[in-house]
């Protein structure tokens, strides 16, 4: 047990120190989702009408936080396809310790790297003029960290089918944009087609996403409110995130 | 009891047999060699005993645990040192040698004292908080010994150790792989397909398209070719071969006012050959068989030498090209 233990600590350390070290790669990291909530946002809040309750660029924050999370938790799982196609993969697979905790210990790479991005965001909520109370950042904190581990492990559970590095693109394009744009982070779930919202109903990203709209707002229940009940959302995500690291583990059990 | 056993070892990938029927024991306290042109099998052989493969069929045992059933017991009794590096670049040397005793649960209070000492080994303790990204490939491939060493594994598997480097790092890396398995107390069990290479070994597996085709030490893999070949020029050749044929029944043949004759034992024949002819003897040369006669002679090709390092190069130089255009 101790030895798991080890395990899963070391390559988090591992994870983090890098990410402590890539400074350039946090900046990047946060450039985008601000872009993306003062520019994007701002451009998009004159199309839509203003008696809707939330205003626009308040409504995309719990999305913006959720894209956050979902690149970064990505990008950081996505590096085990890197760690395969320059060997140091093979120096944790022959190590006396079970797959479990190597996807586990990704996870939680994953999730510390994107909680802290995700954060950074958050601290932006004064300038486009939300009122966040203690207990309210408490809670969006919580939920970026389950979110994140949940994304993580979704991204692992990726990473552990594809052997090289072509497939970063196809990743890029067709998983984690579609799952960007139909996670209710941009427009509600409830306005899209038919077809869209059942794949927004598939995601994962979606879930975290309606639990943070709960969170920032949690008295709008109008059109641009939550989505779903937070006990689904909530449940969702554990249960996804259980699934996900059990998918993994059995992925890195396969030998050839 | 042997430390590395293998029982009717079969692999196969989508009907390409990579491994077939294979069966040998290594002795611990040996370096054992694993000597075959690439493709022969060999990192097939050591990627199902390290657990990493699962083999099609037979069974391979470590340190008297069965490599399929009892992973766990293997993999904290063997180090290996792949054939392409598996440090992590962006870390330091240290890093890369702490994040490796953390995972084998090396005993918290001892982590420093071992690390500090395997890389004062490898003679890398001055540069342990470099990058690795930093080091040649001499440096690495030390580091990645240093790092199989730091559990104490009781099995160091080396795959194509010197691939890729310059004659000094490989004489550099020869020196220092020989002191392993007396100061690290540690069985060595290495492929390469350089013939020189293997004669450090006191066994070896001739292996070739799958097949072991002959085992034993390099000394009696030589005597399989039939001994040395002892070249003689001498004042009058007609009358010394006739000399030599009545007196010691060897073949002798005649080549450009030279004669040859492959005795058993040179060393022991060449005296008594200059004995019965006196002072008719000009000159004499001995000249000792090489593994890449015992190939030779056992396969009828010679082994393919040709360097795979340019490959390598060529493939690192795609990847980092990926990388900076992703």
């Amino acid at each position: 047990m101790l030895m798991e233990f080890n395990a899963v600590y070391v390559i988090v350390a591992r994870e983090f120190k890098k990410f402590v070290r890539e400074r350039s790669r946090l900046f990047s990291a946060i450039a985008r989702p601000l872009l993306w909530l003062f520019i994007v946002g701002a451009g998009m809040s004159r199309l839509v009408p203003r008696d809707t309750g939330v205003p626009y660029t308040q409504f995309i924050f719990p999305g913006i936080i959720g894209m956050t999370i979902l690149f970064s938790s990505m990008f950081s799982s996505i590096s085990i396809i890197w760690d395969k196609e320059f060997g140091f993969m093979k120096e944790i697979l022959v190590a006396p310790v079970s797959r479990l905790s190597i996807v586990v210990g990704k996870a939680l790479s994953g999730t510390i790297v994107s909680t802290i991005q995700a954060l950074i965001i958050l601290a932006f909520f004064p300038v486009i003029g939300f009122k966040l109370g203690f207990l309210q950042i408490i809670a969006v904190t919580f939920i970026c960290a389950s979110v994140s581990f949940c994304i993580s492990a979704f991204g692992i559970v990726l990473a552990s089918f594809y052997e090289s590095y072509e497939s970063f693109s196809v990743i890029m394009n067709f998983i984690i944009m579609p799952m960007f744009f139909l996670s209710g982070a941009m427009y509600p779930v409830k306005f899209l087609p038919a077809v869209l919202r059942l794949v927004a109903k598939l995601n994962p990203l979606t879930y975290g996403i309606d639990v943070m709209k709960h969170a920032i707002f949690p008295h709008e229940t109008g059109s641009m409110g939550p989505d779903f009940s937070i006990m689904r959302s909530v449940l969702v995500i554990i249960l996804a995130s259980a699934a996900f690291v059990l998918i993994a583990g059995k992925a890195f059990e396969r030998k050839g | 009891m042997p430390i590395i056993r293998v029982e009717h070892l079969v692999k196969r990938f989508n009907g390409v047999t990579a491994v077939n029927d294979i069966n040998f024991e290594v002795e611990e306290g040996t370096i054992f060699g694993f000597l075959g042109p690439n493709g022969a099998g060999k990192t097939t052989t050591i990627n199902i005993l390290c657990t990493l493969l699962s083999p099609t069929s037979g069974r391979t045992f470590i340190a008297g645990h069965d490599c399929q059933r009892e992973s766990s017991d293997v993999r904290k009794a063997i180090g290996i040192v792949f054939q392409d590096t598996t440090l992590d670049k962006d870390l330091t040397a240290y890093e890369n040698l702490i994040f490796h005793a953390y995972l084998y649960a090396v005993p918290k209070r001892e982590i420093k004292g071992r690390v500090d000492d395997v890389l004062k080994f490898v003679d890398l303790y001055e540069r342990r908080n470099d990058l690795v990204k930093k080091f040649s490939g001499g440096m690495k491939r030390k580091l990645e010994v240093a790092r199989g060493l730091i559990h104490r594994p009781r099995v160091l598997f080396l795959d194509e150790p010197t691939l890729g480097l310059d004659p000094q790092s490989r004489t550099n890396l020869w020196e220092f792989i020989t002191e392993l398995p007396e100061k690290h107390n540690v069985t060595i069990f290495m492929t390469t397909h350089y013939m020189e290479e293997a004669e450090v070994c006191d066994s070896i597996a001739v292996i070739d398209n799958g097949k072991i085709i002959s085992v034993g030490t390099p000394e009696e893999l030589k005597k399989t070719v039939g001994g040395d070949v002892v070249s003689l020029t001498t004042m009058d050749n007609e009358q010394a071969k006739e000399e030599i044929e009545n007196s010691f029944n060897l073949n002798v043949s005649e080549k450009d006012g030279v004669l040859y004759m492959t005795c058993s034992k040179g060393d022991t024949c060449i005296p008594e050959i200059i004995r019965t002819l006196g002072e008719k003897v000009v000159s004499v040369r001995i000249e000792r068989p090489t593994l890449n006669d015992v190939f030779l002679k056992l396969t009828g090709k010679t082994i393919r030498e040709e360097e795979t390092a340019s490959e390598d190069t060529i493939r690192e130089s795609i990847r980092a090209y990926r990388r900076r255009h992703q």
